[in-house]
């Protein structure tokens, strides 16, 4: 009966330890190069709701999370549309998502966020990510951020995560485009020699 | 020589110019406040000093909201520690064309003290080199004397501050 009652606890504990682990493993989420990414369905600033699915001909996604009044995403404005129509055509669309939460911020809110599209003109959608939390499956913990997707048998597969190129504040300056030579990798067929960088960024405002 | 170092900062403003560890260029403004600006070269061994001081590394930029909103916290630690040896180094991140506009001012209405501006684009190659663990998301500090350290990429408040620098010998 005693072995039985020690047996019982065991069963419990593992349980509780099981439980355990797989809760630190949520914690830690977001992707890592090589992970399947999942779709999302956002509403964009022109009112309608975008998906990745909605892209039959492309070939992946550059996925940039990014906002109204971060200066680091602001200085990377340009560099976004100027990546979207390089490479829209090619198959690798820009999808902008701004994750900040437009109810602590006015200046994040949905429609501020059709303001700066006008205003800079965005050639790509520009989406409220809201309730949704994409940012956080993804793991982007700051704008901006980048993503670069590839289809591969119809699966998203995430293979550069980081930043645009090694200048993120001065595009002055750069001097490693990481993103472009990322896509032009995959254009190519050839293996992406960098697949994640680091840059200073703001927080998410949850 | 200030002159000099005025000239040397607005000429970096158009191409950003590498600094060596003796050279590092003071602002002045009507004011008269100081802020050294440096490279992560000239900055590195900032984080690596082997006295037995307490280092409270603050990364943070007037534009960042929680970075602000922080500030008073370790502004009441320093003081609270003032006997003891502690430092709080606030490490600005403000983009060197807003350091006129925006930074100096912020600094010398708030009576900032430890300020010192961190003027390098390539974060790729400065960022892990602060703490592997670090994405670059601010607010962020680290907090270390001689060996031991511990890195926060996430923000602080007095109390959890404070918990954050009991495990450290003063």
């Amino acid at each position: 009966m005693k072995k039985l009652a020690i047996l019982a606890t065991l069963a419990v504990l593992a349980i509780i330890s099981a439980f355990a682990v797989t809760t630190i493993d949520f914690w830690k989420t977001g992707y890592e190069v090589g992970d399947t990414a999942t779709d999302f369905s956002l509403k964009n600033v022109n009112d309608k709701m975008v998906s990745m699915a909605d892209y039959e001909k492309a070939k992946g996604f550059i996925i940039a999370f990014t906002c109204n009044t971060c200066p680091f995403s602001r200085a990377n404005e340009d560099r976004l549309i100027a990546l979207d129509q390089k490479y829209k055509d090619q198959g690798y669309p820009v999808i902008a998502i701004n994750p900040n939460d437009a109810s602590t911020n006015e200046r994040e809110s949905f429609t501020a966020m059709k303001k700066r599209s006008r205003e800079k003109g965005f050639t790509f959608p520009y989406l409220y990510e809201g309730n949704k939390k994409v940012h956080k499956t993804y793991g982007a913990i700051k704008t901006p951020h980048v993503y670069l997707l590839s289809k591969e048998s119809d699966e998203l597969i995430v293979k550069y995560i980081g930043a645009i190129d090694d200048s993120s504040r001065d595009a002055r300056n750069v001097d490693q485009k990481f993103l472009e030579n990322a896509v032009d990798a995959l254009l190519a067929g050839k293996p992406i020699q960098v697949t994640s960088t680091k840059a200073i960024g703001c927080s998410v405002k949850n | 020589m200030p002159a000099l170092a005025f000239t040397l900062f607005f000429s970096c403003k158009e191409k950003q110019q590498k600094l060596t560890k003796n050279e590092l260029s003071t602002v002045k403004n009507g004011e008269n406040v100081n802020i050294e600006r440096y490279d992560f070269d000239a900055f590195e061994p900032l984080l690596h000093k082997e006295d037995d001081t307490l280092r409270i590394v603050n990364f943070w930029a007037t534009w960042c909201k929680p970075c602000v909103q922080e500030l008073p916290a370790f502004e009441q630690v320093a003081n609270e520690f003032s006997d003891k040896k502690m430092k709080v180094i606030f490490v600005s991140l403000d983009f060197p064309g807003q350091v006129q506009e925006q930074l100096l001012p912020f600094v010398n209405d708030r009576n900032m003290k430890n300020v010192i501006l961190l003027d390098d684009s390539k974060g790729n190659t400065w960022i892990p080199k602060v703490d592997e663990s670090w994405s670059g998301a601010i607010p962020a500090t680290l907090i270390y004397k001689k060996g031991q350290r511990d890195f926060y990429e996430s923000g602080f408040d007095y109390t959890s501050l404070k918990e954050a620098i009991a495990d450290y010998d003063l």
